[in-house]
């Protein structure tokens, strides 16, 4: 396996078990809570919408040109790289508050119960949020999937590290029956947002027909760096946080 | 009309998220990367230094401002 394909199934196992992991505390929030056959029949209908999505455009994706595509692939991985890795900077660093899975859990479960009396067949509120929860979770996985898989030329090594992530946290959410709040997702979103960031400049500049010294090696470089930014980032957040801005007349008087 | 608004806010959630300089900030240079590529000079250090400003102060807008103790009594 090359380098790039290790990025590339890393990446894409990371971002699908994170993405797994909040689908499967809804999931588990609306079952446990009302109707396990309602809430598994709104899984099972938003994975054959998402399967129909799939085969509208993998086909599409993998037929447009190489510097066409690496362009596109390479604006939407940044765009969405940047954006985890805003959050999991914000997070690490205290800015903002660490996403906790039983909290969610109990949130989810707060709102289903006040949901209404419980329909005798098809559950509607169950059939709804885990529809909603898995269709807007995996959309997330099978852009990751794609742009990833099609770029590489390898859908099938991005499909198979997704299958595994997903199948990894659905047997160990059916083993311990509760949301999996010991997997480090803040942790895992940022290694994505580092390796999305990271891949997207790659791939980004170079559809745009700027050329890496070294070529492929260029990413040796690019994913440590884009990390150093990022621990930097956290490292200036939690100093602000621990040291309080000094009052001007004390900033007066040390320098007197 | 209002599901086409919906659906509107979903994409630009979805694909913009909280932050639009973020996403107007990869567009442009990556415009820029395809203008300076397209001559004589190197392009790959416009992507790199680009999303470095763009990631520092998009985290300095989101961080909550570091209040300043009252020297007053």
């Amino acid at each position: 396996m090359s380098g790039p394909e290790v990025g590339l199934a890393i990446s894409v196992f990371l971002a699908c078990a994170v993405e797994a992991v909040e689908a499967l505390t809804i999931v588990l929030a609306v079952g446990v809570t009302r109707s396990w056959r309602s809430a598994m029949t709104g899984v099972g209908a938003a994975v054959i919408l998402l399967a129909a999505v799939t085969a509208a455009l993998g086909p599409a994706l993998t037929s447009i040109p190489i510097n066409t595509l690496r362009l596109i692939v390479g604006a939407l991985l940044l765009v969405f790289g940047l954006q985890w890795l805003r959050k999991a900077i914000l997070r690490a660093g205290g800015a903002k508050s660490q996403r906790d899975e039983l909290q969610e859990f109990e949130h989810e479960r707060e709102e289903a119960l006040q949901a209404g009396a419980i329909d005798s067949g098809l559950d509607a509120y169950s059939f709804t949020i885990a529809f909603k929860g898995v269709f807007l979770e995996g959309l997330e996985v099978i852009f990751i999937v794609l742009t990833f898989g099609a770029n590489q030329h390898n859908v099938g090594l991005a499909a198979a590290a997704a299958g595994a992530a997903v199948l990894a946290i659905v047997l160990t959410g059916v083993a311990v029956h509760r949301p999996l709040a010991r997997v480090p997702e803040n942790a895992m979103k940022f290694a994505v947002g580092v390796m999305l960031t990271s891949f997207g400049m790659f791939w980004g500049a170079e559809g745009a027909g700027a050329h890496w010294p070294g070529g492929d090696a260029a990413l040796l470089v690019l994913i440590p760096a884009t990390l150093l930014i990022a621990v930097g980032l956290v490292a200036i957040l939690r100093r602000r946080a621990a040291h309080p801005a000094v009052p001007q007349p004390a900033k007066a008087a040390i320098s007197a | 009309m209002r599901r086409l608004e919906s659906l509107g806010h979903f994409i630009w959630d979805f694909i913009v998220g909280d932050d639009w300089r973020i996403a107007a900030g990869v567009v442009l240079a990556l415009g820029l990367t395809a203008i300076v590529a397209g001559t004589s000079w190197s392009a790959w250090w416009i992507l790199p230094l680009v999303v470095a400003l763009l990631l520092a102060g998009s985290v300095w807008r989101a961080a909550p401002r570091r209040r300043t103790p009252s020297a007053r009594p």
